[in-house]
């Protein structure tokens, strides 16, 4: 196992645990994209580019996006300029 | 059977009978519409109406003001997040414990090195004409799983749909305008990056579909790929400049006649398997691009199908419909 498949790897664990521990939804999921990403790199590794191809795809691209556009559906997507109203950030 | 009503003083006939009688002039005479009664009866229900939005915001306060629910909330959470810790960390030790019982990885003799893996790499290409022996393991020996997960696939844009497609009317007007409300309009960075990006990404899928055969990808992933730089084309132009392209009407047309299509396809190979017939199609010779037979037929019709559904969940998510 070369430096770089285990910088990859540990890349891999931390991303996967701060997804988890990470407070708020929008960083969890910028966090799981990046996940997503070097698990594409981990594909290509392992000689599979094609379940690559679909990971780059699939998880970093599309799954990410439709996490978003529901978090903004839920309204739980805190924009930059205007905080959110009292009784949604009690909801939270 | 009739029946008396009570408000028969406000009706149409009773306003003709009024001036049979000449008691007043049917022409000129425009009631409110609203007796006495109906009036009285509306107001009622407006207090009453008040009168429960006043004590659901006592009750409100109420629950507010106590403290003991809030505390039983805190214990709970606490409780939770020992039992959550508690039970990934059993789940982590029997996954271990289980890993550790399993044959090495790459082993020769492991069972899952049978004869099935032996045919499939000696005789994969020769029988499917594939030189990607995973697309001709997946498209041909395996076309009846691949049916299923594409009815996998089909069934949950179903359900999204359900869910969250709205009818024609104001509802999806205004839906719209409130999705658009949040994000900046035509975000001259995020147009120009598309305009270079998204040609490539079309054309990196169109070439993932079409070497399905010949090297890595096939149908899905490419599918993929062109739903993502569809995507971000709307993301960064709008729906209105898609719709130019890529409407409702289009994305019907092309759903199902790729649906249909590749049932087709699939038939034919059920139907020729089950019966023990030859395959009369030339599988050409592999590396070419147009050989190995129905395979590249399928993977066409599949990224199309696939990259439709792709689209079609954002825009679902997006505005509730195509």
């Amino acid at each position: 196992m070369t430096v770089f498949t285990i910088l990859i790897l540990g890349f891999l664990i931390a991303c996967s645990v701060a997804t988890c521990l990470h407070r708020t939804l929008f960083t969890s999921i910028i966090i799981f994209m990046a996940y997503s990403t070097v698990m594409s790199v981990v594909w290509a590794i392992l000689e599979s580019p094609d379940l690559a191809i679909t990971e780059a795809a699939v998880g970093a691209g599309i799954t990410s996006i439709l996490f978003f556009v529901t978090l903004k559906k839920i309204q739980a997507v805190e924009t930059m300029d205007k905080e959110p109203e009292g009784n949604e950030q009690e909801t939270k | 059977m009739s029946r008396k009503r009570s408000d028969y003083r406000s009706t149409f006939y009773s306003r003709i009978e009024n001036f049979v009688n000449g008691r007043e002039e049917f022409l000129l005479y425009r009631p409110t519409g609203r007796t006495e009664a109906e009036k009285l009866e509306s107001l009622e229900a407006e207090l009453t109406e008040a009168a429960d939005l006043l004590d659901k915001r006592e009750e409100q306060q109420r629950i507010q003001d106590h403290t003991e629910p809030r505390d039983f909330l805190k214990r709970f959470h606490k409780l939770y997040g020992v039992v959550a810790t508690l039970v990934c960390l059993t789940m982590m030790m029997l996954l271990m414990i289980t890993v550790s019982w399993l044959p090495r990885f790459g082993n020769a003799s492991n069972p899952a090195n049978n004869e099935v893996i032996k045919r499939y790499i000696e005789k994969g290409q020769e029988e499917t004409g594939a030189v990607n022996i995973v697309t001709g393991l997946i498209l041909n020996y395996r076309g009846f799983d691949t049916m299923g997960e594409t009815h996998v696939l089909f069934v949950a844009a179903s359900c999204v749909m359900i869910l969250l497609l709205i009818a024609e009317g104001k509802e999806k007007v205004s839906r719209y305008a409130n999705d658009r409300q949040l994000e900046p309009k035509n975000d001259i960075i995020v147009q120009k990056v598309a305009g270079f990006l998204v040609p490539a990404v079309f054309m990196f899928g169109i070439y993932v579909i079409l070497n399905g055969h010949l090297s890595p990808g096939g149908g899905f992933s490419g599918g993929s790929v062109i739903g993502a730089g569809l995507i971000m084309y709307v993301s960064a132009f709008g729906f209105k400049k898609t719709e130019r392209f890529f409407n409702e009407h289009v994305y019907k047309i092309a759903k199902i006649s790729a649906l249909c299509f590749y049932i087709c396809c699939l038939s034919y190979y059920f139907y020729m398997g089950a019966h023990g017939y030859d395959n009369h199609i030339p599988l050409g010779t592999p590396g070419n691009i147009i050989s190995s037979g129905l395979i590249l037929f399928i993977n066409i019709f599949v990224g199309t199908e696939v990259a439709c559904t792709m689209y079609a969940f954002y825009a679902l998510f997006r505005k509730g419909g195509l």
